[in-house]
């Protein structure tokens, strides 16, 4: 049997760790009493955690779903010949909109849609289409070209070649985009609290009210827990694809 | 079975090919020569339709390309190029099963094509049809790149440039591989190259490009004894035409009757090798012998040297 | 003639944008909901027609102008005009001396604006400008704004109406947020360049460094100011001296500690990698030419990694004029203060009044970062 390594052996407890506080908090409680000032509450108490961090998820991935299946068609559209047109602004584009801070993006929706979870989803959204869109295009223009010949030169159709040979081997950037897309919309996320959606902020933010300690480190470092697993999962993902797909 | 007419190729306003005309048998191997920017490749582009002709048109069997849809035509045609352009994310068995599969053959025959090719091409099927291509040495990339070129029997092959990657002794053997496989499958060959030497050691009908125009196009020898422009004995060189003329011819089809005392010499010989042997010995005659080992004539220095003339 | 994909695309947006949507919202007070109004209900008929003339006019050099330079100069002038018109709307439906009322942008001006302002970056990249042209180009367009805004050409519109109550709060909030970015850059530079050398010099350390580092940046940036306000918390009350510094808990100290960390991470790794970059052959004939390890890095090494070293500088200024504006909400102060005071407040002015300068500086950062990135590149160091 092969031995894990010090990685998956960290992995595997920060996955414990991070399902067993959500599920028992309570059992944790001893843990953070000292962090609370005149009997404050040393666990959150306002909603469930557990419920709290799934919807925080739940927002993420809708809207990196989302980000990917635009951003790809985006990024496939402008790389054809008829949307050529519209290259040069696109890479310019991407590089603008990441001067843009996330936050930004959450506070300008807000007026246009109102409070709760649609600025949030909207923000995650529109920011979480810069990195994924970026690096397809990266993805699909370098290509070796001697490749994309040889499949015309077969007798792929356009559709044909894109399908089996553009975005396979694109595949391994468009997966670093999504995971940096990710990282950013976890912590966007993390703000859209804020502006009322469902999420771990809520802790942090009610710890800074009430300004008990506590529940802003259980806060803070279940969503810190949760991005860089989630991080970590996708460096996986995006290994065992590199394997199959090798540019030499 | 290709019949080019007046095929011409303009961006802009530079002409590219500029009126090509000429009719390629079938059965044949064909190298197209000419220095870069000659049009040569875009010669060969144009008859699988990678290109399209400004005007002019090509014929494939009598019938025009543009017939069908472009990609159509290209599965019915071998297409080979430089750096091999193996699919990197797919392994040696799946690049080669790639058209088949564009064809929608069923499994069994793709792999029993498949095994088939690897043989043919001295790749162990057990050992490489599961590899990547970025396992392979630079030969085996190129091997397997002719032989996904080849895989749904095509009638024609198209190679552009295809040995250029390759260092000069694992171009020799990929040379000779080629010769076989004619030979053993039949295909008519295209074959675009800027090696005048590569085009005399396999072409048994050489066009020669230059400026977008074909300056002459015929068998090899015709290149030495009858230029067609200045421009044509210059690429093919002066300096050692005559040697040149002698590698064309074979000791088999210059042997006189009779046999004489003297070294024997293969009757697969070229002429030049003969006679490089016949001044390394320093005798004037050989005799020629068949590969089981019956005479069949014999040459003399002197009737060597008047096949170097033209 | 065959029209241009993206200026047909430009053109049809904007134009259905300024018919169909308001160009700009009157608001009575601060307070109650707002009515709609066209370009054509606000400005006088001459007016009205004469901007519709010119950006028909913009609209054909979009469509069939193949010249970038025609292309930018007819977008900048669409810029211009839009702007001059949501102004003069602005003069229009305030009543003199009123300072209740609330004229606002509508979504029909942020549309054509928008679809102008693509039209002029789609110029400006076909021209492709080099480093100081694009610098020139940014200070332009920066001085041309900040002159009318000086001027009062804006004055009458609702986030000038903002300002006009926060303009104190403003300029410190301002120099704040800038404080917090350069400073926490100027910390990571000061440790993260030594860290970056060691970290070529003794590969073993390479991995653990920049692994911990990427760990690090992953956290999200309100989760790290979290994570660090109890320890910050503790050290204050348990060192008085810490507390005297104006170490806290609460406020600039975990910002800047936080910041700090996420800069350590692009400039740890841009030394790396630039110095990597740097031929073994120059070393060698350095070495051989008999100048010490100590030389051979400040002469030959650090200014050959220069170009990589300040792509890290642009990356770390950019992610963090962004990231400040969270540290608003445990009291690091910036212009995010701006950002969610308007968000508790539903004042979608007094948020463009915070992200839009935040915005302005960070481009503002990333041209003049980048030009100096291509500038070191170029020139042989």
């Amino acid at each position: 049997m092969k031995v894990p390594g010090v990685a998956s052996i960290a992995r595997t407890a920060a996955l414990v760790l991070l399902a067993a506080f959500l599920i028992w908090p309570q059992r944790f409680a001893p843990l953070f009493v000292p962090l609370t000032q005149y009997g404050a509450p040393p666990i959150y108490d306002q909603g469930n955690l557990l419920t709290l961090a799934l919807a925080q998820l739940g927002t993420v991935c809708c809207a990196a779903l989302a980000s990917t299946v635009v951003a790809v068609a985006l990024g496939i559209l402008v790389t054809r010949p008829s949307g050529a047109q519209f290259l040069p602004l696109s890479r310019t584009l991407v590089n603008i909109g990441q001067t843009f801070p996330p936050v930004a993006v959450l506070a300008v929706a807000v007026p246009l849609v109102g409070f709760g979870l649609k600025p949030t989803l909207i923000a995650l959204f529109a920011y979480g289409l810069l990195p994924i869109f970026e690096n397809t295009l990266v993805g699909l223009k370098t290509c070796p070209p001697a490749v994309l010949e040889a499949a015309s030169g077969m007798g792929m159709s356009a559709r044909q070649r894109l399908l089996s040979v553009e975005l396979p081997l694109a595949m391994p950037l468009i997966l670093e985009g999504i995971r940096v897309s990710l990282v950013i919309s976890v912590g966007t996320a993390t703000i859209g609290s804020t502006v009322a959606a469902k999420g771990l902020g809520e802790v942090i933010i009610a710890g800074l009210l009430s300004n008990n300690t506590a529940f802003i480190l259980q806060g803070a470092l279940v969503t810190g827990l949760m991005a860089v697993l989630l991080y970590d999962a996708l460096t996986g993902l995006e290994r065992r694809v590199c394997r199959t797909v090798r540019i030499d | 079975m290709i019949t080019i007419e007046n095929l011409t190729k303009r961006y802009g306003t530079t002409t590219v090919v500029d009126g090509v005309s000429m009719h390629i048998p079938r059965n044949s191997l064909t190298v197209i020569v000419g220095t870069s920017g000659s049009g040569k490749s875009t010669l060969l582009r144009m008859v699988n339709r990678l290109v399209e002709p400004t005007s002019g048109r090509v014929l494939l069997d009598g019938n025009d390309t543009r017939a069908e849809p472009a990609h159509l035509l290209r599965r019915r045609i071998g297409y080979a190029i430089q750096g091999h352009g193996l699919f990197p994310h797919h392994t040696v068995a799946e690049n080669i099963a790639t058209v088949p599969r564009l064809m929608g053959w069923d499994a069994a025959r793709i792999g029993a094509r498949v095994t088939e090719l690897l043989k043919a091409f001295a790749l162990d099927p057990a050992t490489f049809a599961g590899q990547f291509p970025h396992q392979l040495s630079g030969g085996q990339q190129q091997r397997v790149g002719v032989a996904r070129a080849l895989a749904a029997e095509p009638q024609l092959l198209l190679m552009d440039e295809p040995f250029g990657a390759l260092d000069p002794i694992i171009r020799a053997k990929a040379q000779d591989d080629l010769l076989d496989i004619r030979r053993r499958f039949g295909t008519t060959i295209v074959l675009v190259t800027h090696d005048m030497d590569e085009a005399f050691r396999l072409g048994d009908h050489v066009a020669v490009m230059s400026g977008g125009r074909m300056l002459q196009y015929g068998p090899p020898a015709e290149l030495l004894t009858r230029p067609a422009d200045p421009l044509v004995s210059r690429m093919t060189g002066l300096a050692d035409r005559a040697m040149r003329l002698l590698s064309l011819s074979t000791a088999g089809e210059a042997a006189l009757p009779g046999t004489v005392d003297g070294p024997a010499v293969a009757a697969s010989a070229s002429l030049r090798d003969v006679l490089s042997e016949l001044v390394w010995r320093g005798v004037d005659a050989a005799c020629v012998t068949d590969a089981d080992g019956t005479a069949r004539g014999h040459l003399t220095v002197a009737a060597i040297l008047a096949h170097g003339r033209p | 003639m065959r029209a241009d994909r993206l200026g047909a695309l430009l053109s049809a947006a904007g134009t259905t944008a300024l018919l169909s949507l308001p160009f700009v919202i009157f608001k009575a007070n601060r307070i109650v909901p707002g009515t709609p109004h066209s370009l054509g209900d606000v400005l006088p008929a001459w007016g009205a027609i004469g901007c519709y003339a010119l950006l028909l006019a913009v609209s054909i050099v979009a469509l069939y102008v193949t010249n970038p330079r025609l292309r930018l100069f007819a977008a900048l002038a669409g810029v211009v005009v839009v702007a001059l018109a949501v102004a003069a709307a602005g003069n229009a439906l305030t009543p003199a001396g009123n300072k209740v009322v609330r004229v606002a942008p509508g979504a029909g001006w942020w549309i054509a604006s928008v679809c102008l302002g693509l039209l002029a970056t789609d110029a400006i990249t076909r021209l492709r400008p080099g480093p100081a042209l694009r610098v020139l180009l940014l200070a332009a367009a920066l001085g041309v704004a900040l002159l009318a805004l000086a001027h009062g050409t804006f004055d009458h519109l609702s986030i000038m109406r903002e300002y006009a109550v926060n303009a104190v709060r403003f300029a410190h909030e301002g120099a704040r947020h800038v404080a917090l970015a350069a400073g926490s850059l100027g910390a990571a530079l000061v440790a993260g360049l030594p860290l970056g050398i060691l970290c070529y010099r003794v590969p073993r350390l390479r991995a653990a460094v920049l692994g911990t580092l990427n760990l690090i940046q992953t956290i999200p940036g309100i989760a790290l100011f979290g994570m660090l306000m109890a320890p910050l918390g503790a050290l204050a009350a348990a060192v008085p001296l810490a507390a005297q510094l104006g170490i806290r808990g609460i406020g600039a100290a975990p910002a800047v500690v936080a910041l700090f960390l996420y800069s350590l991470l692009p400039i740890v790794a841009n030394t790396v990698a630039g110095l990597k970059r740097v031929p073994r052959a120059t070393v060698d004939a350095a070495q051989g030419m008999g100048m010490t390890d100590s030389q051979v890095l400040t002469r030959i090494e650090l200014p050959l990694a220069l170009p990589v070293i300040i792509t890290g500088v642009r990356i770390v200024l950019v992610q963090n004029i962004g990231m400040v504006t969270v540290a608003a909400l445990i009291g690091g102060g910036g212009l995010g203060t701006f950002v969610f005071q308007g968000i508790g407040q539903t004042a979608i002015d007094l948020v463009l009044l915070g992200a839009i300068p935040i915005v302005v500086l960070a481009f503002s950062a990333a041209v003049v970062l980048d030009a100096l990135a291509e500038v070191m590149a170029r020139a042989p160091a």
